[in-house]
């Protein structure tokens, strides 16, 4: 029994070591699975995926590389996020993907630059994941922008005076996007209202009755997936009037499918709308069709999340990366990504100085109450940001 | 608005969540009473339930199918974990039966988490129960109002069957002497057992109605409740039934009104703005329980124990 | 029997130092990337926290579970307190730099991390203490609950920042001696931990076996018995959690080092669980078996079971059942396994230097 045990160990640890011969190269994947913002992780890796399914070589100089993806849990929490990014550390990845949610981004940040490996930031908007190091970059638009188009919105669009904020405790994210909403909101003369509650909240009735007895005119809550169906649900029960607001975590089918059939009004801004480029569009719906799995991991069906999108471009902005340092070298593509510049299907990437994309517009989605789509109601931009 | 528009709602809320909470204490304070044992893993059975229902659901059968089966499978599993991991210790230290709960929770938590990957899970809606109704100020789902009805007739249930039938009796003795009853011919182990199915069938009846209410389901869903829950039985004097009712919807009550302090406070002008208390709206149920434990450790109901050297 | 014992002690130390020598010399010659390192970081940390556990659960007999309440409240403190000034008004971004302008030097840091935990400790002790064996474990528990709950409050904001997560304090890897270019020339990044866990870790052995340590034993035996021959039962079960929670808010503060950043809502009763189940697999009133099972535990949960967590070929055969999450399963499997019919864990209550190295049986209970 135990020379079996033994056998089986050495086959599998010889397996790796026969895919070594050929010319591989790593990139990391630093996504949640699993925790509250799982749903949107999987998304998000489904991009990257799909990106690594079309184009799977990569030719660095004169040699052609096999991209291998290596997929590490953070598992939505702060504290699992160490534990994964030292796996892809030791795995000796060149560049990192991820992730999605900004905490977990800040928490597993010194491991990559510990090990000189460049990351690259797919939906992570707090400003905090790129400010102050030279190893963190992302390519979508931050928070302090964020908040400036969704309180426009709010003001123009929703014509709100109050606005009642809601945020998990702790979570970066959250609440760094409500102090940005609150910044911009109160500059045009509104009201603002911050709640928080704590991590694994199910009950959110009091809150809801709470924004309500504040007299307020919208719902402002950017928090997981996880919480926002359960906050939509809740207040569909409760005969909520106003209107729900949301960033760019709410952009997924599982909140379409939350809201379908309620008589909320759900608005978020986001980075893609279904429809902007055919042919992603058809080649990424076809890709899920053809495998179960992938479906499942998209939510039960093929609605496009503009998570997915970021996940996509993220990774050939990577493999730009690679081909301009022309090494696999983690240092040499940290000097070679500030240069780099792609055209993404979510728009022309460019990074500025801090390494942040250069972004001035976000889409503005909301979902049809009868047919749970997402619909596109504007793109919105914001001048001097 | 007056004061009670304004607190109504928040009472409901609190009678709903209290009322569940009440399901989950019953299996603590009976478990309690009978093994002096602290089952941490009863939290987790109350999700198992739910995850059960999301799996059972999906399958397509018809609802009035799902629920008897929830149920079944709930108490099977409460039955099981009694059998596996309690009763090889029943004549081992106080200490290793709780280890060995810690340890049964944590299992439950990573299976769970393994079989949904981890994910939210959406619980089925249930017909009826989850229709919106209109009570005064408020609008809310239907099952808010079933939920306290229905808890006191489960409890005068229970309670009769405590005082009139042969295995209320045997369980009445066995949780005041363990063994003297062995010794007077009471089957133990079939008492404990019976005790873990009451148990785990209101623990199951409890998670349907917690989750209608607030429909996703992970593997960490029960632990919170199941931590107010034990702190609503302790309230009430740990091993009294009525007793952890009673400290139940006084926690979801408190918790609820905890949540709108900050606009009770404001509407009656005693505060300007929002101060953040409903981050206290789980720590208070713990501040509540410490308190409780020194001023009166045996809880509201609870009967005075002499230790025994 | 006195000589025995010293057998018993030179032998532990020889291969304590024998254990930092190889640390040190796998630190210098394995890359720094290898997971190896950090199953010996955080199996460091752990074994601190789990030995702080034992003190109180195996030796004295109090059955508390607010050890993460004191480790966050360890590891808060260190990062409040150790933050570089310049690195403030990035962290408390939402609070303007926070109230605290003024940087203290790490070590100083840790231990008055500890001693705030201790401080707490001591409150809650008066109390609570008088309880017994399981409403004692839920109200500390429920202790736990309420730290995180007064350090998550955005009134106490500018000193705790709020919810919001703590960072850019100095970790481990800043205890590498690096030149001029910023390139590392002798790594410490693992030996320390190792020494600041070794200090602590032998500062509870020397209690343990000191007349506090003895009348700890005779209140876990037998609290009416230990009060009738004279030991103040308040005073020493005070002793007794306050220096436990000391260790756990320092191991809190090791913590923060090895994660580099703190968040209030990480510091969950799972964590307490996980301490605990390290503890009883180790063998409840045995630190060596503690600081073997937080080494054990944490290089199967990070290491050596991942691959379960991810599918597998052999040949053409898919291995069925891997995948996310799998390994957790087959790890609370095994917990259970121990706790039911290994319920003396690794070691019982042995402890290295009391094995018999010299071949005669030892009788039972002549260890002293």
């Amino acid at each position: 029994m135990k020379k079996m045990i033994a056998l089986v160990l050495a086959v599998m640890m010889l397996v790796p070591a026969f895919a070594l011969a050929d010319n591989i190269i790593k990139i990391g994947v630093y996504e949640p699975a699993s925790g509250d913002s799982g749903a949107g992780g999987k998304q998000e890796t489904l991009g990257v995926q799909y990106a690594n399914f079309k184009t799977p070589t990569v030719t660095i100089g004169d040699t052609e590389y096999k991209v291998e993806l290596v997929t590490a849990d953070n598992g939505s929490s702060t504290d699992k996020a160490p534990s994964a990014a030292q796996k892809l550390v030791s795995e000796n990845v060149s560049v990192v993907l991820g992730s999605y949610g900004s905490g977990v981004s800040i928490a597993g940040s010194d491991y990559f630059k510990n090990a000189n490996i460049p990351a690259i930031g797919l939906t992570c908007t707090n400003p905090q994941v790129t400010a102050g190091n030279s190893h963190y970059f992302r390519i979508c638009f931050l928070d302090p922008f964020q908040g400036t188009v969704l309180a426009n919105y709010a003001k123009d669009a929703l014509g709100a005076s109050t606005v009642y904020c809601l945020g998990e405790l702790g979570n970066d994210y959250d609440q760094g996007l409500i102090t940005y909403f609150k910044q911009a909101f109160e500059g045009l003369g509104g009201m603002v209202i911050t709640e928080s509650f704590p991590t694994g909240t199910a009950d959110f009735t009091s809150y809801l009755t709470n924004a309500t007895a504040y007299g307020a005119d919208v719902f402002f809550c950017p928090v997981s997936i996880a919480y926002s169906t359960q906050i939509i649900q809740q207040a569909s029960a409760q005969g909520l009037a106003i209107a729900i607001l949301g960033g760019d975590t709410l952009d997924s089918n599982v909140v379409a499918d939350a809201t379908k059939g309620t008589n909320v009004k759900v608005v978020i801004t986001t980075f893609y709308q279904e429809g902007a480029n055919e042919e992603f569009d058809t080649g990424f719906k076809a890709w899920l069709n053809e495998n179960p799995d992938m479906l499942t991991n998209n939510g039960g069906n093929d609605v496009i999340s503009a998570v997915s999108v970021m996940g996509y471009d993220g990774y050939y902005t990577a493999l730009a990366a690679l081909q301009a340092a022309g090494s696999v070298d983690g240092a040499a593509v940290m000097a070679a990504l500030p240069a780099v510049t792609i055209d993404g299907v979510s728009g022309h990437i460019a990074f500025d100085e801090t390494g942040d994309a250069i972004r001035t517009s976000a889409f503005v989605k909301t979902v049809n109450n009868e047919t749970g789509a997402w619909e596109f109601v504007t793109e919105q931009s914001v001048s001097g940001n | 608005m007056n004061v009670w528009d304004t607190v109504f709602p928040y009472l409901l809320s609190g009678i709903s969540v209290g009322g569940q909470y009440a399901l989950i204490a019953i299996g603590y304070t009976m478990v309690y009473g009978i093994l002096r044992l602290i089952n941490f893993a009863h939290g987790d059975v109350f999700m198992v339930a739910g995850i059960v229902m999301v799996y059972i659901a999906s399958s397509g059968l018809p609802i009035w199918v799902c629920i008897p089966l929830v149920l079944l499978i709930t108490v099977f599993v409460g039955f099981l974990i009694e059998r596996v991991a309690y009763k090889p210790l029943r004549s081992a230290p106080r200490m290793s039966v709780m280890i060995s709960a810690i340890g049964v929770s944590y299992a439950l938590q990573n299976l769970v988490l393994y079989v949904t990957g981890g994910l939210n899970k959406q619980y089925p809606t249930i017909p009826w129960i989850s229709d919106t109704v209109v009570i005064g100020p408020a609008k809310t789902k239907l099952v808010t109002v079933i939920t306290p009805i229905l808890v006191i007739a489960l409890v005068v249930a229970l309670v009769l069957l405590i005082n009139k039938t042969k295995i209320g009796m045997a369980m009445r003795a066995v949780s005041k002497d363990f063994e003297t009853s062995q010794l007077m011919g009471i089957k133990i182990n079939n008492v404990i057992s019976a005790t873990f199915i009451i148990g785990s069938f209101l623990a199951g009846v409890g998670s349907i109605l917690y989750f209608t209410n607030y429909p996703t389901v992970i593997q960490t869903s029960g632990a919170m409740p199941g931590l107010k829950a034990f702190v609503a039985a302790v309230f009430g004097g740990i091993g009294s039934i009525p007793g952890a009712v009673i400290g139940a919807f006084i926690i979801g009550i408190m918790e609820n009104i905890i949540k709108g302090l900050d606009v009770i406070l404001f509407k009656a002008g005693i505060i300007s703005g929002p101060m953040g208390l409903a981050t206290f709206s789980d720590a208070f149920t713990f501040a509540l329980l410490i308190v409780i434990l020194i001023v009166k450790p045996t809880g509201l109901f609870g009967e005075k124990v002499t230790d025994k050297v | 029997m006195k000589k025995k014992n010293n057998i018993g002690s030179y032998i532990t130390l020889g291969v304590v130092i024998l254990i930092y020598a190889a640390v040190f010399i796998a630190e210098q010659t394995i890359p720094s990337t290898s997971m190896l390192f950090t199953v010996l970081k955080k199996g460091a940390t752990y074994a601190l926290v789990a030995v702080s556990m034992n003190l109180l659960n195996g030796f004295t007999g109090i059955f508390s579970l607010g050890q993460a309440g004191f480790m966050l409240i360890g590891a808060y403190i260190y990062g409040i307190f150790t933050i570089p000034v310049s690195m403030r008004g990035q962290v408390y971004q939402y609070f303007d730099g926070g109230l605290v302008q003024f940087t203290l030097p790490i070590i100083i840091a840790m231990i008055l991390g500890g001693l705030a935990a201790a401080f707490f400790a001591f409150l809650i002790g008066l109390p609570v203490l008088r309880l017994k064996s399981d409403y004692l474990a839920i109200a500390t528990l429920g202790f736990a609950e309420i730290v995180r709950a007064i350090f998550q409050w955005n009134g106490l904001g500018p000193v705790t920042n709020g919810s919001n997560m703590l960072r850019s304090f100095p970790n481990f890897n800043d205890f590498n001696i690096t030149d001029a270019q910023g390139n590392v020339t002798v790594y410490l990044s693992t030996l320390i931990p190792f020494i600041m866990s070794g200090i602590c870790i032998l500062i509870i052995v020397l209690l343990i076996n000191s007349s506090y340590g003895r009348a700890f034993k005779a209140i876990r035996d037998d609290e009416v018995a230990a009060e009738a021959m004279g030991i103040n039962l308040a005073h020493h079960k005070r002793l007794a959690f306050c220096i436990s929670s000391f260790f756990a808010g320092v191991s809190g503060a090791m913590l923060a080092m090895y994660q580099t950043t703190v968040q209030a809502k990480s510091f969950t009763s799972a964590m307490t669980y996980e301490i605990l189940l390290i503890v009883v697999i180790g063998g409840i009133g045995s630190v060596t078996g503690s600081v073997l099972s937080s080494f054990l535990f944490v290089a199967c949960s990070e290491w050596w079971l991942r691959f379960l967590d991810e599918q597998q070929m052999i040949g053409d055969f898919q291995v069925p059942l891997l995948r996310n999450g799998f390994r957790l399963v087959v790890f609370s499997v095994i917990i259970m396994i121990v706790v039911l019919f290994f319920r003396r864990g690794i070691m019982g209550d042995r402890e290295l230097w009391n094995l018999n190295f010299t071949g005669r049986r030892k009788n039972k209970g002549d260890g002293k």
